[in-house]
């Protein structure tokens, strides 16, 4: 954007955050070596600068830590309710007291945005931790009958996209409940990970009920066939996610799975036109649109194509792309070289499907990983970008005419995570989201969350809830 | 540009009638409370620092509509307030003077006399400020009055009564007919008084209402009412006159005003100008704020970025 009124670089301070040059894994309360001695490097992906030397877990690591949370399951579990609660209570207002440190830490680790991380990740970890608190001494109260019993080691393997409010959404219902818990973070994003695990210090939290294991896919894949984890979480791909279930199929594991999305956004003609566009950016284009959640197809109503679109144009062009650090940056760094590819494949296969690709005019830095926000009109069900999840700052247009036309498309996909309403006409509302298959439907906004409100999966989106009183359930024998 | 936008003809028939004028106001979109407030909300967390903090600020004098409006103005506290206006900051030339000084019809001459060859203008309210309950007949006197004792500006209040009350063309004809008789001198602002409007949906049909009845300004409200300018409203009726102008090619302009007494706040009002109306509106002539704290508080943080040292209230002038 140009204008006379250009704002200044605004950044953030590193100073605030001390990033160590090297980390250990977090087993039974201390940091260590991995077992061989292995480790790997994290990157900031908006510079490409290499942040921290991080051991990488393998499988004689997780064994380890599945022992550590072995031992340490019978006393947590035990402790009443609102002992548990107070770990939980001192962790959240740790994080509410550190988190303009995580934020920064969390945005150079990830890429995404210090207005994000700052104003929706670290607060939505803390409400999280304060949430599952309060039910640590309610359990009997859940709906799961009296005195419920926790189901004993939780094996939890978390994406990159939000590393700390993923990590918050896994550990906080399993040590409420009374599970122990070993998490693998993302091999990209595992900083904010090792950071919670000094929270955890620094709560005085029990040595073994929190194991922090960064590394890489098969560190991932040892957890969950660990013979001795009774529980397994995962949110990621849905080709990761099947893999999964194979795996625990024919075991006695609890297992629920968070896995991908192609979220339709579907926008009535007589939708407030403006927060719709709002809410279209922000559904696509929060978090460079790496949310499996997002609203990545647009299903806009044909006699308002133009218009909308028009409008949805002209907001695209004040996106300020650039530092993540910069207070007022909206569009921040993909998160790793990989994922970068994956997304200039798939737009490139739109183009080449013959969809209309259009980008604000942009200038993307020179180092480090981006993608400027895209759109591609004249899409179709047919096209490979109305289908295949991207996962990136993509989003495909396509029209519909009646409100059922609308409802087929919306559900025309494998996934079933998310999908968006925006009318005025309340009646609407209801009769469209009782016809959509979604685990999340939200009208007349998009991407909002909250730890009340359970989240989850239909279909290839995966099963179980997390957050609220469902999210309780994945984590008790019940 | 909308590629579907109807052209200005079309929207000179819906004024045709009362039933016509209701139509179409009810037929633009709905306004999403929550949505409404969030995005105001988002763009108030930009961070406005260094070179964009100074090129703000100095806009934002430029900007302020300088006003008093009491039972107990005089000649000597408009005089002030003049002075004010044409040097916001005696101890720094440099400063811009402020766009107008705002002020009640038998007070415009007095004004004028103290800003001539200033460029600032003088504004008068007028149309039985602020409630305006009163008769079109005496309603017009006011304006003409005002008009003939040299006002450049006059901001009327609308019929907020006929407005809830769904007649819409008696509104509509009343601001033709202030319009009318502000001449071709003065420019016509046309305060809503949007705390009593209440609903966001009420405030984007008056903005229409008054552009299409000829308003040079949209204004939110008189500063007499419990709710006054807040960044979501303004952020409303940016978007009116920007989509007002796609569809018609008419630029009108929009006056916060009541409330706004922190540059802090001022700088928000300019992000909402700049990210949705765009630059085209970064101008005294486009955008204007109805405040009278609010200059001490700019010249302040004019003197701190100036100088690097905050000096309190005592280094301006109390008028």
């Amino acid at each position: 954007m140009t204008s006379a009124f250009e704002y200044a670089p605004a950044p953030e301070s590193r100073s605030i955050v001390d990033v160590a040059p090297s980390y250990g894994l977090f087993v039974d309360g201390e940091f260590t070596e991995a077992a061989d001695g292995k480790v790997f490097k994290t990157v900031s992906p908006s510079t490409e600068e290499v942040l921290s030397e991080v051991a990488q877990a393998g499988e004689a690591d997780v064994d380890r830590a599945v022992q550590a949370a072995r031992r340490a399951f019978a006393k947590w579990s035990a402790l009443p309710g609102s002992e548990r609660a107070k770990y939980l209570f001192r962790i959240a207002r740790i994080i509410q007291e550190r988190s303009r440190e995580l934020a920064v830490l969390e945005t150079l680790d990830n890429g995404k945005p210090i207005r994000e991380t700052r104003d929706a990740d670290l607060p939505l970890v803390a409400a999280h931790f304060f949430y599952y608190a309060g039910w640590a001494d309610k359990l009997d109260h859940a709906g799961f009958g009296p005195n419920p019993k926790p189901l004993g080691v939780a094996g939890q393997v978390i994406p990159w996209n939000f590393p700390l409010l993923m990590l918050a959404w896994k550990i906080a219902p399993a040590l409420a409940t009374g599970n122990t818990v070993v998490l693998k973070p993302a091999e990209t994003t595992p900083l904010s990970a090792l950071f919670f695990a000094d929270i955890c210090r620094q709560a005085g939290l029990p040595r073994g009920v929190v194991n922090i294991l960064p590394g890489y896919g098969d560190a991932g894949a040892a957890l969950v066939a660990h013979p001795d984890v009774n529980k397994v979480a995962f949110t990621g791909s849905t080709a990761v996610g099947k893999e999964i279930a194979r795996t625990v199929a024919g075991t006695r594991k609890k297992l629920t799975l968070e896995l991908g999305g192609k979220g339709a956004n579907i926008v009535f003609d007589d939708a407030p036109i403006d927060q719709a566009v709002e809410g279209i950016v922000n559904g696509i284009f929060f978090n460079q649109g790496q949310v499996c959640c997002a609203g990545s197809r647009l299903l806009v109503q044909e006699s308002i194509h133009d218009e909308l679109l028009d409008s949805l144009k002209r907001r695209l062009s004040t996106l300020r792309l650039g530092d993540p650090l910069d207070k007022n940056t909206d569009i921040g760094a993909i998160n790793s070289a990989e994922q970068l590819a994956r997304i200039t494949a798939l737009a490139d296969r739109g183009e080449a499907e013959g969809a209309e690709r259009w980008s604000p005019a942009c200038e993307l830095p020179t180092s480090g990983y981006w993608f400027a926000p895209t759109l591609f009109t004249n899409v179709t069900q047919a096209h490979t970008i109305a289908r295949d999840e991207i996962f990136g700052p993509v989003l495909s247009v396509l029209t519909f005419r009646t409100p059922d036309e609308a409802v087929a498309k919306a559900n025309n996909t494998p996934y079933g995570l998310s999908a968006g309403i925006w009318t005025e006409k309340g009646s609407r509302i209801l009769a469209v989201a009782n016809k959509l298959r979604a685990g999340v439907i939200w009208s007349n906004t998009f991407n909002k969350f909250d730890p009340t409100s359970p989240f989850g999966g239909y279909k290839e989106s995966g099963f179980g809830r997390e957050g609220g009183r469902h999210g309780l359930e994945a984590y008790l024998d019940v | 540009m909308p590629t579907t936008a109807p052209t200005a003809q079309a929207l000179s028939d819906v004024t045709a009638s009362d039933s016509t004028l209701r139509r179409f106001l009810h037929g633009l979109p709905g306004v999403d409370a929550v949505g409404l407030e969030a995005r105001a909300a988002s763009l108030g967390t930009r961070s406005i620092k260094t070179t964009a903090k100074a090129y703000a600020i100095d806009l934002a004098i430029s900007m302020v509509d300088l006003t008093t409006l009491e039972g107990a103005d005089t000649p000597g506290k408009v005089r002030a307030l003049g002075a004010k206006a044409v040097h916001p900051d005696p101890t720094d030339r440099t400063t811009p003077t402020t766009a107008a000084v705002c002020v009640y019809p038998d007070m415009v001459a007095v004004a004028k006399e103290t800003v001539a060859g200033s460029g600032v203008k003088v504004a008068s309210v007028a149309t039985a400020f602020p409630a305006g309950r009163a008769a079109l007949g005496v309603k017009l006197a006011d304006v003409r009055d005002a008009v003939a004792a040299g006002a450049d500006e006059i901001d009327m209040v609308i019929d907020r009564g006929a407005f809830l009350a769904g007649r819409y063309l008696k509104v509509y004809d009343e601001i033709v007919a202030v319009k009318e008789a502000c001449g071709t001198s003065a420019r016509l602002k046309v305060i809503f008084e949007t705390g009593e409007l209440s609903t966001y949906d009420n405030i984007r049909r008056a903005s229409w209402l008054g552009m299409l009845a000829g308003a040079d300004f949209i204004k939110t409200s008189t500063g007499k009412v419990a709710v006054n300018a807040t960044p979501a409203n303004t952020l409303l009726m940016l978007e009116a006159v920007r989509d007002f102008r796609a569809q018609t090619g008419v630029q009108v302009g929009v006056k916060p005003a009541g409330g706004i007494r922190t540059s802090k706040d001022a700088i928000k009002f300019l992000v909402l100008v700049n990210e949705t109306a765009g630059e085209d509106w970064l101008d005294n002539h486009w955008f204007r704020f109805g405040a009278s704290s609010l200059l001490n508080d700019l010249l302040m943080q004019r003197q701190k970025l100036a100088t690097g040292r905050y000096s309190g209230p005592d280094y301006v002038t109390v008028d």
